[in-house]
């Protein structure tokens, strides 16, 4: 009787554990009935495990005390019984069909991606999310915002640490929001814990999956699978926000839209200095291509080309301009053309062509790189 | 020519390299490959160093973050094909001839080479992490197109190194097929064969199920990266997601390949030191038979966020949950095995109860993975590292250790030192817990797996994982210290070691004469 109460204190204690969701060490109840219903079956098999385990361990605990040969136990000669054998085969098939229900049921809901109010298209590249506003015509890069010297131990590091992005995905809440995943690179996986949604994100194929927000609020997640040297430093983070502020942020992100292409447009008739390119240049390389290539230029050898007395950044202009514009299939090398703008282009090709040694003196202009783009789409 | 006659009518060992260069003899195999597997356990833990030291506060401090995943990919691949494989293989080859009555394995020669085409195998891989680049970086699972398009050229030794070690495993599983089938003594019947040996060719007949699907995985990734297939390239009409189909049809029942070994040592350790016979024998092989079959038809648990069609998704979750019962069967057995014996706890059985409170602590965690709604939370993350270190390290090689304390006397015929491995018993089960444990929480709380740095979160537990981690490697070097010296000598160990230890191995003098069972012994 002395078991009976243990196990009850013990199970007791479990339950208590529940108030202390989303702490630092348990399953986040996260804010969708999904996410609930997930929590659920996880303390429940959770529970039943801790169940199995104090009686099977108790037993055995309870055997190694009390038929220990130091007490002059002599030992018993079975070593065979049928009955029990079916019994404790019986027993836990009968649990675990008890736990496939529920369990079934959920798994049903999650992969219902039907009748949704808002298709979003999430790709993966290394190591970045781009989000797509399917039919809205609304499309943005979401990159790692967090300062380089805060990973390497130069600055202190702020509260969302590797969780915080430049552009978060807005969602808005009490609406379905399907997600289509796909890669332009390697397998990467989108998780958000607090959403219960994790998919992997496969080159050349496409995965669904749907949220339906409960809360306001900010969500923090990470790509879930290893997808090369910065796996670990490109987070998610969605922000929820209600239905109206939705479509109020959905309008102001469509007119930026527009006021960034027309500003692209006149940037192509203007001719900038070479100092304001070489600015504009090394912030685009420090933020999309030192990744790689490295802040010294010198790449990783064997891995990532160095930029530092490189032919083709040292050599013809167009076709280091093309391979940007159009990346180098079959290599982690990407197209930037969508990610940057044709001044970005412009100025990190200056950059590159007049750092690290490389003194060609080249300085290219945002016009040129119109006229690449629009030769590229000519060819076609 | 004359040197094996000459072996023959002397019936003693050569002396020298050349007598471990050529030899064939089944004990001399057995304890090269129980070297090199220690060896490499260490090479690998001295990896899992590096990672924890990395990982022991936020921030990257020690090494980059591609040097940092080839740590976790080559600690992974030397643990599991050059750890804990050759481990299991080593006591196949010293224990089954002895345990069935047979004079050696059935084909020595061939013994010989699956041995000692290891150490290339091993020192290949090694080596690209010395070449320009690196070596492989892309996780021991080795997912396209991470490990073809944008992966590395040194993945050529990555791929040649992988085929050699599946060419070893697959020619030491069928020596061991071979021998148990023909070589029991007479009256040694099927249902009299000691449950280690039992576990053995179940574990022989998967390996040689899946070595060659392994060996198909890396050949097409040889092709894909360099000869200009798209088995893994959708461009191509290929598609990425079966290569993981591909890769865990060998990886699931590669994980009880190196867990059937292991329960046959602990069938073999709780029954001596109960001093009772196992319970449910008959139930303990159809149970490890039941869960080789299943073993074939779990393996997308590990892929259920890939995007499975949903009826995919429950069969493989029905699937893995039923695989958990014969599991759990053997448990009870052994607990059953326990109850109204008369325990003593020598180091072996110490070993032994750890394995069975700590792996199934493992097969828990494993029940929750197979729930498909919440793996979609687990997946990749440290609850899903907890998971698979529980039942590696707390199983395979805690059994691995437990086996070596039960037979170094029988080895060596010393005595070990008995209070080292007290001590080196309890720091390791305090420390691996220590290290493990919290890694349930890191991940329920959201930490990935895989990555160099983490969220701030995650600190605190990851600081106490790293002081678990450097304390459970340390340990490891006092059972290289027991070990070593128990081969230079102590206290002469009896022919039976253990009062109360079953089996032929037992009526033979320690240290084991180099050759026994010349003749047949006589079964009852
Ligand atoms: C009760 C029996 C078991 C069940 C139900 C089970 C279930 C699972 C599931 C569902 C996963 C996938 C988790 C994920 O990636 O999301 C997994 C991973 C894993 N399991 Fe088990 N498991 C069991 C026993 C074992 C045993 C006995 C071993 C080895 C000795 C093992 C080794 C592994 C390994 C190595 C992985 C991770 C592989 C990787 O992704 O790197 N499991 N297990
Ligand atoms: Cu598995």
């Amino acid at each position: 009787m002395k078991i009976c109460r243990l196990v009850v204190a013990f199970i007791a204690m479990l339950i208590a554990i529940p108030s202390l969701a989303n702490s630092a060490y348990n399953m986040r109840q996260g804010v969708t009935d999904i996410s609930h219903q997930v929590y659920e079956l996880h303390m429940t098999i959770f529970l039943i495990c801790c169940v199995i385990g104090v009686i099977v361990f108790g037993i055995m605990f309870w055997a190694l005390i009390k038929h220990r040969k130091s007490k002059g136990v002599v030992a018993a000669q079975f070593h065979e019984s049928t009955k029990v054998e079916i019994l404790w085969t019986a027993i836990p098939f009968l649990i675990l069909i008890g736990m496939a229900i529920p369990a079934t049921k959920t798994l049903i809901a999650m992969e219902d991606t039907s009748k949704a109010d808002l298709t979003i298209k999430v790709t993966g590249s290394q190591w970045k999310w781009h989000y797509e506003y399917m039919g809205h015509d609304v499309e943005f890069y979401s990159l790692l915002s967090t300062p380089k010297d805060e990973i390497s131990d130069l600055k202190e590091k702020n509260e969302n640490y590797l969780l915080e992005v430049d552009k978060h995905l807005v969602i808005p809440t009490d609406r379905k929001v399907r997600f289509l995943m796909t890669s332009d690179d390697v397998i990467h996986s989108w998780w958000v814990p607090d959403f219960a949604v994790k998919k992997d994100a496969n080159p050349g194929f496409i995965n669904e999956a749907w949220t339906k927000v409960n809360d306001e609020g900010i969500y923090r997640g990470q790509c879930a699978e290893l997808c090369g040297k910065d796996h670990g430093f490109m987070p998610v983070v969605v922000e929820a926000v209600s239905p109206d502020k939705f479509d109020t942020w959905l309008n102001d992100a469509k007119a930026e839209k527009a006021k960034a292409e027309a500003e692209s447009q006149a940037v192509a008739q203007q001719t900038l200095s070479k100092e304001e390119l070489m600015e504009v240049g090394e912030q685009t390389y420090m933020a999309y291509c030192a990744a790689c290539h490295q802040p010294t230029g010198l790449g990783l050898p064997g891995v990532f080309p160095a930029m530092k007395g490189s032919k083709v950044v040292t050599g013809d202009i167009k076709a280091h301009i093309d391979i940007l514009l159009l990346g180098r299939p079959g290599t982690a090398m990407q197209s930037f053309a969508k990610q940057l703008t044709i001044k970005q282009i412009a100025g990190v090709i200056t950059y590159k062509r007049n750092s690290w040694g490389n003194d060609t003196g080249d300085v290219i202009q945002p016009s040129q790189i119109q006229r690449e783009i629009d030769a590229l789409e000519e060819g076609k | 020519m004359s040197a094996i006659v000459e072996e023959h009518s002397h019936h003693t060992a050569p002396k020298g390299l050349k007598r471990w260069l050529f030899t064939t003899n089944h004990k001399d195999i057995g304890t090269l490959y129980l070297l090199f597997s220690l060896t490499m356990f260490l090479i690998g833990g001295a990896m899992a160093m590096v990672i924890r030291a990395e990982l022991f506060q936020p921030g990257l401090q020690l090494v980059d973050p591609h040097f940092f995943n080839q740590m976790t990919t080559v600690h992974g691949l030397i643990m599991v094909f050059g750890a804990v494989m050759p481990a299991f293989t080593g006591l196949a080859n010293w224990m089954i001839p002895m345990m069935i009555g047979a004079p050696d394995m059935a084909l020595p020669r061939m013994n010989n080479w699956s041995f000692w085409i290891l150490p290339f195998a091993f020192a290949i891989l090694l080596m690209s992490l010395f070449l320009e680049g690196g070596g492989p970086a892309f996780g021991w699972t080795f997912y396209a197109p991470l490990s073809t398009t944008y992966s590395n050229d040194n993945t050529a030794f990555f791929v040649f190194a992988i085929h050699i070690m599946g060419i070893s495993s697959i020619m030491g599983a069928i020596n061991v097929i071979v021998t148990i089938v023909n070589l029991r003594a007479p009256g040694m019947t099927w249902m009299k064969l000691p449950l280690f040996v039992w576990t053995w060719l179940i574990t022989a007949f998967l390996l040689i199920a899946v070595m060659p699907v392994l060996a198909g995985a890396v050949t097409m990734v040889l092709t894909d990266k360099f000869f200009g297939t798209s088995f893994f390239d959708a461009a191509g009409g290929g598609d990425p997601v079966m290569f993981q189909h591909i890769f865990w049809f060998f990886g699931h029942p590669e994980v009880y390949i190196m867990i059937l070994p292991a329960f046959g040592i602990i069938s073999t350790i709780v029954p001596a030191f109960s001093r009772k016979k196992l319970f449910g024998y008959a139930s303990m092989v159809y149970a490890t038979a039941s869960i080789a079959l299943l073993s074939f038809v779990v393996w997308a648990h590990h892929m259920f966020t890939t995007g499975m069609p949903l009826a995919g998704e429950l069969f493989f979750m029905y699937a893995t949950m039923l695989i958990s019962v014969p599991t759990g069967v053997k448990v009870f057995n052994w607990v059953a095995t326990m109850w109204r014996g008369a325990i003593s706890f020598e180091v072996p059985m110490l070993f032994a109860i750890a394995f069975i409170v700590l792996f199934t602590i493992g097969g828990f965690s494993g029940l929750m993975l197979a729930i498909t709604p919440a793996d979609f939370q687990y997946h990749d993350t440290y609850f899903v590292v907890a998971h698979f270190h529980y039942v590696l390290v707390t199983g395979a090689v805690f059994s691995i250790m437990a086996a070596a304390y039960y037979w170094l006397p029988k080895w060596t015929g010393h005595m070990f030192d008995i209070k080292l491995a007290k001590f080196h018993f309890w720091l390791s089960l305090v420390s691996v817990n220590v290290l493990f444990f919290p890694m349930h929480f890191v991940g329920l709380a959201g930490m990935p797996r895989r990555i160099p740095d983490y969220a701030l979160q995650f600190a605190d537990f990851n600081a106490i994982i790293s002081i678990g981690g450097f304390a459970f490697g340390l340990s490891q070097l006092l059972f290289v210290a027991v070990v070593y010296k128990c081969i230079k000598g102590g206290e002469q160990a009896p022919g039976k070691v253990w009062d109360g230890a079953e089996g032929l191995e037992w009526k033979v003098p320690s240290p084991a004469p180099y050759h026994t069972f010349s003749t047949p012994p006589e079964i009852k």
